[in-house]
């Protein structure tokens, strides 16, 4: 799905790339979260996998992009849309300011992909009641809460079914609860739906439980990459500020003080963790 | 400064009513965790201390002044606040001015204003990046610009809606530290966060709410052991303390040293029996 040859890039005016030689491949339907300190790349592999960079933040490039047939940074944002849907980090950013409520709002993006009125309007309502947004939907974007922005700006980005989905931390503003209900959707996409799911995501937790695949990334480079139970449970993680699960760290710590042998691999999971302890 | 809110309303012009009746009082140098799910009324709350919004009926007093009877500028010279989303707070051209703004409006001396500014932007990490413009700066850098705009302002109340969101574990270290600080320091903090893990490593006490109203307040070990209380918020306990819940350990233990502490004892007495 996603292929990706010593790809770097440069923001307009930087010397240092932003991205300096990525080499990867993600299979279709494969759910791949993306970690690594502030400040890393990680945004910017977001934008660089939906065409954001370099077309609409500008900047210079080198190496192949490639997300299914298309190669991505030769192609127009236009051509894009349909194909790969970005979730920003801000969803105040995203939200089009050109429409006065929730459902006209989610109905945006479908309308300039040009689909019949029947369809848009059965997606928007499939959508508003997948994420939980009937309530909201005659209220105006701009009048809800940080986290209700948040779940309007997935829900328009979902409503265009795109075959690679690209997330920036959507969860962020979200409570616990609405945490779960989003990583069961995505989970569910990439399972069954075949989506391929691209998701940079601070909490750990949710990654253990969810992605199939961890990337982590430092100073514009993938430095660790491997199933989510390996990488989350490796110890560089703490080096790098990303961190660990409290259940991991809770199991190292315990391992020192040599209550449980070392063979044991470290948990990254609850239940995993429940296992550990027993 | 102690904070109290008696008998709290407010409705706002949509209709949703965010407070339906809050009673609350937190004591001068309290660490105190609001949590619940989105919508309950966190925000509504606490923007109630300076006078961003007036409640429809009750009374908020802060130390010993009657909010009704305050304007906005003369409470923000009392509660500090960092808001979810920076962008709503950041407008200077450089990061410098940014963090002058706030004292130089409570009228602070030029030499006072020069060193709040530069002690708040050290505390934070972004010394180097006083020339900056604001905007130039990534998005969990503006966060603690804004951090560091409301710690210059020295006031002795200081609220912080969601502080960790976007941080990496080193910033969610860093900010810890800072409010750990202050604590110490015997200010009186209100943390706004879904980030229980965060809460439970650093606040006291906590008050839980849903729907406009507080469902459950006390010390934080006690509150964050409960599940029931806890979903009913859209919230779920701590990862330890879920842990431990799993594991049928007897305690509800909120940081790594206390759980292992607490694993030791319980592995210890059940290899004796």
């Amino acid at each position: 799905m996603i292929r990706i040859k010593d790809f770097c890039y440069w923001y307009p005016g930087q010397d240092q790339p932003a991205l300096d030689g990525i080499d990867l491949e993600i299979p279709e339907g494969q759910f791949c979260g993306v970690v690594g300190p502030n400040g890393a790349g990680k945004s910017t592999l977001c934008y660089a996998l939906s065409g954001f960079a370099p077309h609409f933040f500008h900047g210079t490039w080198e190496g192949e992009l490639q997300v299914g047939k298309r190669d991505v940074p030769r192609s127009t944002l236009g051509e894009l849309a349909g194909e790969i849907g970005l979730v920003f980090q801000n969803s105040f950013n995203q939200i089009s300011g050109a429409r006065f409520t929730v459902r006209e709002e989610i109905a945006f993006g479908l309308e300039n992909l040009g689909l019949k009125r029947k369809e848009i309007e059965r997606r928007v309502e499939e959508t508003l009641a997948l994420i939980d947004l009937e309530a909201l939907a005659e209220r105006s974007p701009f009048a809800l809460s940080g986290g209700q922005q948040q779940r309007v700006a997935i829900a328009s980005i979902l409503a265009m079914q795109p075959k690679l989905l690209v997330l920036d931390e959507p969860t962020s503003q979200l409570d616990p609860r609405g945490t779960q209900e989003v990583f069961k959707i995505l989970d569910k996409l990439a399972g069954r739906g075949g989506t391929t799911v691209v998701l940079v995501e601070h909490k750990l937790e949710w990654l253990a439980a969810f992605a199939d695949r961890v990337i982590t990334f430092s100073q514009g480079r993938i430095v660790l990459d491997g199933s989510a139970k390996k990488i989350l449970a490796d110890e560089k993680l703490l080096k790098l500020g990303v961190g660990q699960t409290q259940f991991t760290q809770a199991a190292a710590a315990v391992q020192k003080k040599k209550f449980i042998p070392r063979s044991r691999p470290l948990p990254v999971t609850l239940k995993q963790a429940q296992k550990f302890f027993e | 400064m102690k904070l109290s809110f008696e008998g709290v309303f407010f409705t706002y012009s949509t209709g949703v009513r965010a407070l339906d009746g809050i009673d609350l009082s937190i004591g001068s140098g309290e660490f105190v965790a609001i949590v619940g799910e989105n919508g309950a009324g966190k925000t509504t709350l606490v923007k109630l201390l300076n006078g961003l919004l007036r409640p429809d009926g009750g009374k908020v007093v802060v130390g010993n002044w009657d909010t009704a009877e305050y304007s906005t500028a003369q409470l923000a010279g009392r509660v500090g606040f960092l808001f979810q989303n920076p962008d709503e707070q950041l407008f200077e051209r450089a990061v410098q001015r940014e963090v002058a703004f706030g004292p130089r409006n409570l009228g602070f001396s030029e030499r006072k204003i020069a060193s709040k500014s530069m002690s708040a932007l050290k505390t934070v990490g972004l010394a180097d990046h006083a020339e900056d413009n604001p905007y130039d700066l990534a998005p969990f850098e503006r966060k603690l610009l804004a951090l560091a705009a409301t710690l210059a302002m020295d006031t002795p109340v200081l609220v912080l809606d969601e502080p960790s969101i976007g941080q990496d574990a080193a910033g969610r270290r860093r900010i810890g530290r800072i409010l750990r600080e202050l604590h110490t320091m015997g200010s009186t903090i209100l943390l706004i966060s879904h980030d229980l893990d965060f809460c439970a490593e650093y606040a006291e006490r906590a008050v839980v709410m849903a729907n406009g109203h507080i469902l459950a307040d006390g010390l934080v070990e006690k509150i964050f052991a409960q599940n029931d209380l806890l979903q009913r918020a859209a919230v779920f306990p701590p990862q330890l303390v879920r842990l431990a819940q799993a594991l049928k350990m007897p305690t509800a233990p909120l940081k790594v040293d206390q759980f292992v502490n607490a694993y030791s004892q319980w592995h210890r007495r059940k290899k004796r029996a």
